[in-house]
């Protein structure tokens, strides 16, 4: 079976038709990541013993007919996601030794589904960047240039999908971290609206913003994925009691009379101009498939940034304050009083952009600082959620960049941590109003690498936004284009 | 100088719930180290608190029972601090706007009855307990005890003395016990005041500098760290001194507080709303079930006690100082012709000092309230004397059974009737001529000679109003 090539719809109709059995599709992804993550590091853990044993108790149950639509079906998973008896690291050297002793709400939400853990995939420290180069287990490279970077957080995730080294990944997305590395990666990958994917056993970044979702070479794939991630979970406080959703359901709709909202402030400049042109050419598309393009103004989204960078790193830095080397995870070998262990431990176990955020959090929350800058940056926050209230009501779906450039180089943006934000700025209001968005592959700009086109959706309209990425893909081909290593 | 004291206390009432605040976990205590604390208080990765919602109903019935305000909303706060037995390095408590506020206790202390504002009551849950003995060299965690819910209860500086406060804890101490929110036990912690004390100038409107006695947890520590902590204050202002403001712990073995900390070195544990729990909403039809399901109040009860019993204020206090005392009391009247006085005194006489001299709680009592209606009866219907009816007590006590089969068993039924102390007396005076001869010639001490060995002679059977009144007759005639 040729992966590089094989859609998840059709990895599934394959298992149904015991074609292929999960034992052997899962040895052919595990063959194909044994061959190229050495160029890549997409994976931090990869288990066959464990994998290809779900994968019998997935062949026995499609032998026994009670298979649904993701039995046997290898998914890889951000290494965010608590996973029992296996390594969950976020990315971290202070989890660099945690084995999860229970699940995710949303790994138990697969397993019950019969999908198998291929590998937990690389990311950023915490969640905690824009380019993978945070991770202590190495940066993860681009497989359409592998001296650029993948983007991330979920860069990881986004690299293994477009190396088609897995058929699906999780991921989460807190200001951009699923969005921006599929738009770099050249795939297709939804951020729900917030409280439709538990955040249960998903290790905890920046809580109003995480939000789990998925990445995928196609919007009928990452639907297929989307079916059975989400759910309520008592678990979760924030997590949102609605009935099921099947999101393939609207596929093959026409998009006729679909109006999109084209921000003004997404189209004023700090666009490269690559990404520019395959923006407007994408538009071009949808003009040809009947939708109406209307104009919409975002005024605050420029303030999105700052704000992202007040209330993030203030959840963040209570949020991480439970890794003081106690209970679990590293612990520095060499310490004298309690404060010693609590500073060395968290010294070593965190990598710099861990720390910057940790300290820009505890200072944006400290007694004469808060008001000024956590409650004016929710107050703000409010006015961004307004806007999107006022733009979707004329119009249904959003559209613009999810990057303001294509994959940049290692170490291009590092020693400019304001430059390295300013490259989610197309994302992060997203969060910030808890809103859907999705991105998916657009054309190719500068030096062949792709770009991603950003579709944003009202509350709960993720079936509509899969159903306006889908008409897009069935016009174009973007999609299907692979990285040259993949085709090996 | 005369001075006026000023005390505010900040009560940790821990609530019944059988599990956590935040985690399915149990609360039950005495548990072997780390046995009760699931994934979400060992803040593994990825966990999240879970509120329940028992915890809310206890908040709201103490709200009900203080007539406070429950607020329609209120925020769950994160207060971040690091410390090895705080799991998450933030406690989730109440900030800016608690569940419960306002409201007030009543107190009575030396015939003088105050009302005591409360600020504020608040939902949060516990830390764990570092263990200090029993390991060389380190430390040890025990976070059972992480994630149990506590109501902190915060009272206005309203009270003027440590007898006021003490009266203060203890009103407040019966309440959550009453209305069962709390089981009280402090020995176990469940319920422990922070004191917060200053002294000023009488007539003097500006506060004084506070300090804070944190961790008491008996009302005699709580009595005794206060009355230190004035004299301590107002001997340092007396000699020229000024109070700094600290946080000072009491230490009971020497009698006296310590500083613990500064002002200046008080944390800043940098407050904000928690984002992983929603705003609490309450909506009306919460509160009225909280407030069907409310029990009588002990002061409401109290009050009814001395307005339908005529019972003193007193009276009607021990019998509601804990509502299984008050239980039994109701429990008994019918049983004892409803004569409550009588059984008034003798549920905080004879029953009391006998649960108390085997540290037995009354709802543990060997005499139940029929077992004592029953003798009370012969009390009343002049069966036994209130002499033989202790003796009879005791014998209910250790031996169990009824009263009526006791008395006949042990004879201790009381002589009535006339003929047979007519009888008694009569030998008496044939035995004792000259006493006789005394008292008729008006030396009147004799009659309880005559009343002293008629008792013997009856083996202390003899109905004393009876005897009296043969012995009156017989003695004076002729």
């Amino acid at each position: 079976m040729d992966l590089a090539n094989t859609s998840l719809r059709q990895l599934a109709s394959a298992l149904h038709e015991r074609r292929i059995s999960s034992r052997e599709l899962t040895q052919a992804y595990l063959e194909r990541i044994g061959r190229l993550d050495g160029q890549l590091g997409a994976f931090i853990t990869v288990d066959p013993d464990k994998t290809l044993s779900q994968a019998d108790a997935a062949d026995a149950r499609i032998a026994r007919g009670e298979a649904g639509p993701l039995t046997g079906i290898p998914i890889a998973h951000k290494d965010i996601f608590c996973t029992e008896g296996w390594l969950t690291t976020c990315g971290s050297r202070m989890l660099s030794n945690f084995v999860s002793p229970y699940d995710a709400h949303v790994i138990e939400k697969f397993a019950a589904a019969g999908a198998l853990i291929l590998g937990k995939t690389n990311m950023d420290e915490f969640a905690m960047g824009s380019s993978n180069e945070t991770s202590h287990f190495g940066p993860v490279k681009n497989p359409w240039n592998l001296a650029k970077v993948p983007g991330g957080s979920s860069g990881g995730s986004a690299a293994a999908v477009a190396a088609r080294l897995a058929p699906a990944a999780t991921a989460t997305d807190t200001g951009g971290s699923i969005r921006q590395p599929a738009a770099l990666c050249g795939v297709s990958g939804i951020k729900p609206t917030y409280g439709l994917v538990s955040r249960y056993g998903m290790i905890a970044y920046a809580s109003s913003l995480d939000q789990g979702g998925v990445i995928a070479p196609s919007a009928e794939d990452l639907g297929l994925v989307l079916n059975t991630m989400v759910g309520f979970d008592t678990r979760d406080s924030t997590s949102i009691d609605r009935p099921a959703e099947d999101y393939t359901a609207a596929l093959g709709q026409p998009l006729k009379g679909l109006r999109i909202g084209l921000p003004r402030e997404y189209f004023s400049g700090g666009v490269s101009p690559d990404v520019a042109r395959a923006i407007d050419a994408a538009l071009e598309v949808y003009d040809r498939l009947g939708a109406e393009r209307v104009e919409v103004s975002l005024p605050h989204s420029q303030l999105s940034v700052p704000v992202y960078y007040v209330l993030a790193p203030a959840e963040a830095s209570s949020n991480l304050s439970r890794y003081d080397g106690v209970r679990y995870g590293h612990r520095a070998a060499q310490y004298g009083d309690l404060n010693d262990m609590y500073e060395r431990t968290r010294a070593e176990g965190f990598g710099a952009e861990v720390k910057r955020r940790i300290l820009t959090g505890t200072y944006v929350l400290s007694r004469g600082y808060y008001d000024a800058y956590y409650l004016q940056a929710q107050r703000v926050r409010r006015l961004i959620v307004n806007d999107f209230r006022e733009a979707f009501a004329r119009c249904d779906v959003i559209m613009g960049p999810a990057s303001p450039t294509v994959a940049f180089g290692f170490g291009e943006k590092t020693s400019d941590p304001v430059q390295m934000y300013l490259s989610d700025i197309f994302t992060i209001s997203v969060n910030l109003a808890g809103l859907p968005g999705l991105s998916i592959p657009a054309g190719f700009g500068a030096s062949g690498l792709p770009v991603g086109l950003q579709l944003i959706g009202n509350y709960f309209s993720e079936g509509r936004l899969l159903q306006a990425a889908h008409g897009y893909q069935q016009a174009t081909d973007w999609h299907r284009q692979v990285p040259d290593m993949a085709r090996a | 100088m005369d001075w006026e004291v000023v005390i505010g206390l900040e009560t940790h009432a821990q609530l019944a719930t059988h599990s956590k605040i935040f985690s399915g976990a149990s609360t039950a205590f005495g548990a072997a180290p780390n046995a009760q604390a699931c994934a979400v208080d060992l803040a593994l990765p990825g966990v999240l608190p879970v509120l329940n919602r028992a915890a809310v109903d206890c908040a709201i019935r103490f709200g009900l029972s203080t007539g406070a305000t429950i607020a329609s909303r209120s925020i769950f706060a994160r207060k971040n601090y690091f410390y090895p037995d705080l799991p998450k390095g933030y406690q989730i408590s109440q900030y800016e706007i608690p569940v419960v506020s306002g409201g007030a206790m009543v107190i009575e202390v030396e015939g003088r009855v105050r009302h005591v504002r409360l600020t504020r009551a608040h939902l949060e849950e516990d830390a764990g307990k570092s263990l200090h003995e029993d390991f060389h060299g380190l430390s040890g965690i025990d976070l059972n005890r992480a994630g149990t819910p506590l109501l902190e209860i915060v009272s206005e500086p309203d009270l003027r003395s440590a007898a006021e406060a003490v009266a203060y804890a203890r009103a407040l101490h019966r309440l959550v016990t009453w209305i069962g929110i709390c089981d009280g036990n402090m020995q176990e912690g469940s319920f422990r005041c922070d004191a917060n004390v200053s002294v000023r100038p009488r007539g003097q409107e500006e506060l004084g500098t506070r300090c804070e006695i944190k961790n008491l947890n008996s009302f005699r520590f709580l009595e005794k760290a206060i009355e230190y902590e004035i004299r301590r204050q107002i001997e340092l202002i007396e000699a020229g001194g000024a109070v700094v403001q600290e946080t000072r712990l009491y230490d009971p073995d020497r009698d006296e507080t310590r500083s613990m900390r500064s002002k200046e070195d008080a944390q800043d544990y940098r407050y904000f709303p928690d984002p992983d729990l929603l705003p609490l909403s309450i909506e009306a039809v919460w509160i009225d079930r909280v407030r069907a399901e409310l029990p009588e109040l002990p002061d409401a009860m109290q009050q009814r006690f001395t307005d339908d019993f005529g019972l003193s204020m007193y009276d009607a206090g021990v019998l509601t100082a804990s509502r299984d005392m008050a239980r039994y009391f109701l429990d008994l009247l019918p049983c004892a012709e409803n004569d409550a006085k009588l059984c008034a005194n003798w549920v905080s006489g004879e029953l009391a000092a006998a649960l108390h001299r085997e540290s037995l709680e009354i709802q543990d009592s060997r005499v139940s309230p029929q077992q004592l209606g029953g003798l009370l009866k012969r009390i009343q219907d002049g069966t036994i004397s209130g002499k033989m009816a202790k003796e009879l007590f005791d014998a209910l006590w250790q031996e169990g059974g009824e009263a009526d089969a006791l008395i006949e068993a042990r004879g201790l039924k009381q002589i009535s009737d006339v003929s047979s102390l007519e009888r008694i007396v009569e030998a008496l005076m044939a035995e004792h001529p000259a006493q006789v001869a005394e008292y008729r010639a008006g030396k009147e001490k004799v009659f309880g000679f005559f009343v002293g060995r008629a008792m013997k002679a009856s083996g202390g059977r003899a109905n004393p109003e009876q005897l009296n009144a043969v012995l009156k007759q017989r003695l004076k005639a002729e």
